[in-house]
């Protein structure tokens, strides 16, 4: 089968303004594409990746002591025993902070008691003895806490005797991965502590730190006078339990402000509300740039097919079949598509070196160049179909006209 | 000749209506979506409080942890925020026109009046001068007195919006508001003030609301107010009761000071290095001596308040625009072509090729100031789109003046200089070939 691709060639070269701005309008949207494409997949994965808790199944409320009168200790005692025992509800228990929330207490942990020992930091929860019940979260080995071992002291700088850590921040401080139960860390002012158990995985409170899986869970009540309760129900139950949270709550004790209370979900949310927006908006640029680069393509063919109506009408007629004609158009489209993405590539990796030297974002993956290539192709031919039919249309009577 | 041009133009797009709505659309969306990107861009990068902006600095001292720099990444920045020990060292200085140490704290507020429920606000601990400094108007009364910052009185300034809901609005100075359980006399209520970006104090959000009740750093002491914005602590100290916390090495005081001449920022710069000077003397400050004055517009870049996305979104949407705009030429090309006989016959009749010229951008003009209104349409439809996506953002989605007046240049101005070209090879036309075929 014999290809035109000579002539075609030729022709483009003869009449070059059109075909060029499209191969830079394809160039263009390839770079576009394929670094947008690129920032969508990470923040997606970002989003998505596993946060070791049944957050959408987990109830938060903030309770805030109002006056003298108001005992934390007491209060947190009756509160989460009340929580637990609304049906529906698997378990609660009282937190400083709320996870993913972007609010928290880091802290740095060292692995022995020696000056030079490995340190690493990891935010800090203070909670009870139902908490993985409460949020979801799985032991990987050792024990959780038992009653006894919660805290409630009357003042800061009470030290407790056990915690638990999550795999990461175990990996973290002893990097040879072989960290077990019964190990003891040490603060900076060389308290020891014990890891009674380490939990398969959670997520702490800053979603953007590369620490986020660094976190140390501790056996205690904190003498202050605001508490967040984590209350997770049985799957589906969630919307229909939180009225009832905060009926409870109230009921208990009115010397309190009871604040925010809302699914756990909507911390997530929050805290990556710049990523998931930032994903939406490029794939809304990249959506609408296929569609832009299509119609130009569209258009630019349709204009070429009506320059050559006489051209087509007189091949027509000398015996060639319309099936010519559209793989004319079809591989004369393929030809600047494919110079278009050439160029793209480059301006591809351009726009990433950019990306990269201004905003520190990662090096594209080349993956992405022959996908967005093979899309750019398909875009192309697609976009190309119509205007090829009507010029295989043309009747060859048309050579016969205006002569 | 303009208006005649101009009609000519109207009447030749009205040939090709597909073609124009194509054109006015492909250059409208190019415009909506980098002025959306751009607008949102410009209200994050703004100088709140421009007149002043270069006379007040923030001040930041290198206390941080001698063998470990306060930002890996950036080692030649101090800590954001100060120790309570050094931020009340420093009022001391009788240098600064004005100055002042504060935090953001929570305090429970309960009404007097019954049908107001008690609710949790964000405070801000600061020292008198705050108003003045930061130019915010009272609607009542005023500031508190000097000695309120080192008696711990307890006196507050409250916001228009506090006092509406508190006081239904009426004139409240010398009226008493209940604020975590103790009773306090304001002697103040400022206008309604919100500065975009939060320049004094980026650190839980540079767009985040400003706080809503002021009072005096003694009353910080006196109700033991922790801060509920940052706190950042490298050295190891036993804490048990406030005093002590307040007597650490952790930093939690935002400091700013006002220097009206260039003379009076040296002195204070050489301030802060004699007092420095004395603490490392003392065996504090093991880092390098790094103490610097900040002017409100580099603090912003300092701070990355535009965040990387944005920029990133500005650069990504700039080439959007570009392919729109090559998109058009194109569809100019096929127009322009597709009307060459008329154009030779003009020529022909004699018109002059500067005429034709002219009479062409004086169609893409019309084509640029269609998609320029249009564009601005659809940049009010994304910046709408925007404010859901990030309800965090919705002060800095709002078109303002300068922007539509920006749009609708950039799309008249870009599609001209587009349009040249096509404009070029139409008047290049040469009429004997078209008279020919007629």
């Amino acid at each position: 089968m014999a290809f035109d691709t000579g002539p075609i060639v030729r022709a483009n070269l003869r009449n070059k303004t059109g075909p060029m701005l499209i191969a830079i309008q394809i160039a263009l949207t390839l770079a576009v594409l394929v670094n947008a494409v690129f920032i969508i997949q990470q923040r997606v994965e970002k989003i998505t990746r596993p946060t070791g808790m049944d957050v959408d199944n987990i109830i938060t409320v903030q309770s805030v002591g109002i006056g003298d009168g108001f005992d934390m200790p007491s209060s947190v005692r009756e509160d989460v025993a009340a929580l637990e025992s609304i049906p529906g509800v698997i378990a609660a228990t009282p937190s400083q902070h709320v996870p993913l929330s972007g609010s928290g207490w880091g802290t740095e942990m060292k692995a022995s008691a020696e000056t030079d020992a490995p340190r690493e930091n990891a935010v800090q929860y203070f909670m009870t003895e139902h908490w993985m019940e409460a949020l979801g979260v799985k032991l990987e080995s050792g024990r959780t806490f038992a009653a006894e071992d919660i805290d409630y002291p009357e003042q800061f700088g009470e030290v407790p005797d056990s915690i638990i850590i999550t795999r990461a921040f175990a990996d973290a401080l002893f990097p040879d991965g072989d960290a077990q139960p019964g190990v003891t860390l040490y603060n900076g002012l060389n308290d020891p502590m014990t890891v009674i158990g380490i939990v398969e995985q959670m997520h702490g409170a800053w979603v953007g730190w590369d620490k986020l899986g660094n976190v140390m869970i501790v056996p205690t009540v904190m003498p202050i006078d605001y508490i967040y309760y984590l209350i997770r129900t049985e799957p589906g139950q969630r919307d229909r339990i939180m009225p009832q949270v905060e009926e409870t709550l109230v009921a208990l004790n009115d010397q309190r402000l009871i604040k925010d209370l809302k699914p756990h979900a909507e911390y997530k949310e929050d805290s990556y509300m710049g990523d998931r927006g930032m994903a939406i908006l490029l794939s809304v640029v990249v959506g609408l740039m296929m569609v832009v680069t299509g119609v130009g393509i569209v258009g630019l063919a349709s204009f070429s097919v009506r320059q050559r109506v006489k051209q087509i009408g007189t091949r027509r007629a000398v015996g060639a079949r319309r099936g010519a004609i559209v793989r004319y158009f079809m591989l004369e489209n393929w030809l600047i598509t494919t110079a278009g993405v050439l160029l793209g590539t480059v301006l591809a990796v351009g726009v990433n070196y950019w990306l990269v030297v201004s905003y520190e974002l990662e090096r594209l993956n080349p993956v992405y160049v022959p996908v967005g290539i093979l899309a750019l192709w398909a875009i192309g031919l697609l976009a190309v179909a119509w205007p090829a039919r009507r010029a295989a249309a043309i009747s060859p009577a048309v050579a016969t006209r205006t002569i | 000749m303009f208006r005649y041009y101009l009609r000519l133009a109207f009447r030749s797009l009205k040939r090709t209506p597909a073609l124009t709505g194509l054109m006015i659309g492909t250059v409208a969306l190019g415009i909506g979506v980098f002025m959306a990107a751009l607008t949102v861009y410009y209200l994050m990068s703004m100088n709140p409080i421009p007149h002043k902006s270069d006379r007040l600095f923030a001040v930041q001292l290198d206390s941080w942890d001698p063998v470990e720099p306060w930002d890996d990444e950036r080692p030649e920045v101090p800590p954001w925020e100060l120790t309570y020990a050094d931020a009340m060292a420093l009022l001391e200085s009788t240098v600064p026109a004005r100055q002042l140490a504060m935090h953001k704290a929570s305090l429970v507020v309960q009404p007097e009046r019954d049908e107001v429920k008690p609710f949790l606000e964000q405070a801000r601990v600061t020292a008198g001068d705050f108003f003045a400094m930061f130019d915010i108007e009272f609607l009542y009364g005023g500031t508190w007195d000097r000695s309120a910052d080192i008696d711990g009185n307890l006196v507050a300034v409250i916001s228009e919006d506090i006092n509406e809901k508190l006081f239904g609005g009426e004139d409240s100075v010398g009226r008493t508001v209940s604020l975590n359980d103790r009773d306090f006399r304001v002697v103040g209520v400022t206008r309604h003030w919100n500065p975009t970006p939060k320049f004094y104090d980026p650190n839980n959000g540079a767009f985040d609301e400003a706080e809503q009740i002021f009072v005096p750093i003694g009353v910080g002491r006196e109700l033991s107010l922790f801060s509920s914005g940052n706190t950042n602590c490298w050295k190891d100290e036993e804490v048990v009761t406030f005093e002590d916390f307040m007597g650490t090495e952790c930093v939690w005081w935002q400091y700013w000071v006002e220097l009206e001449t260039p003379d009076q920022k040296a002195a204070y710069q050489s301030y802060l290095d004699g007092y420095v000077a004395t603490q490392k003397e003392l065996g504090r400050f093991g880092r390098p001596l790094n103490n610097t004055l900040t002017p409100v517009g580099e603090w912003l870049e300092l701070r990355r308040v535009v965040r990387r996305d944005n920029k990133v979104l500005v650069g990504l949407s700039f080439l959007f625009l570009g392919v729109c705009l090559f998109n058009a030429v194109g569809l100019m090309l096929t127009r322009f072509v597709g009307k060459a006989p008329q154009i030779g016959v003009r020529r022909a009749l004699g018109a002059r090729k500067s005429a034709v010229f002219s009479q062409q951008l004086i169609e893409v003009g019309a084509i640029g100031a269609g998609g320029g209104l249009l564009g601005l349409a659809f940049a009010w439809l994304a910046l709408q789109g925007i404010k859901r996506l990030f309800p965090y953002y919705e002060r800095l989605a709002e078109l303002d003046f300068t922007m539509v007046a920006a749009a609708i240049f950039a799309a008249v101005a870009t599609t001209v200089v587009a349009g040249l070209y096509p404009a070029w090879r139409v008047c290049r036309v040469p009429p004997a070939g078209y008279l020919r075929i007629q």
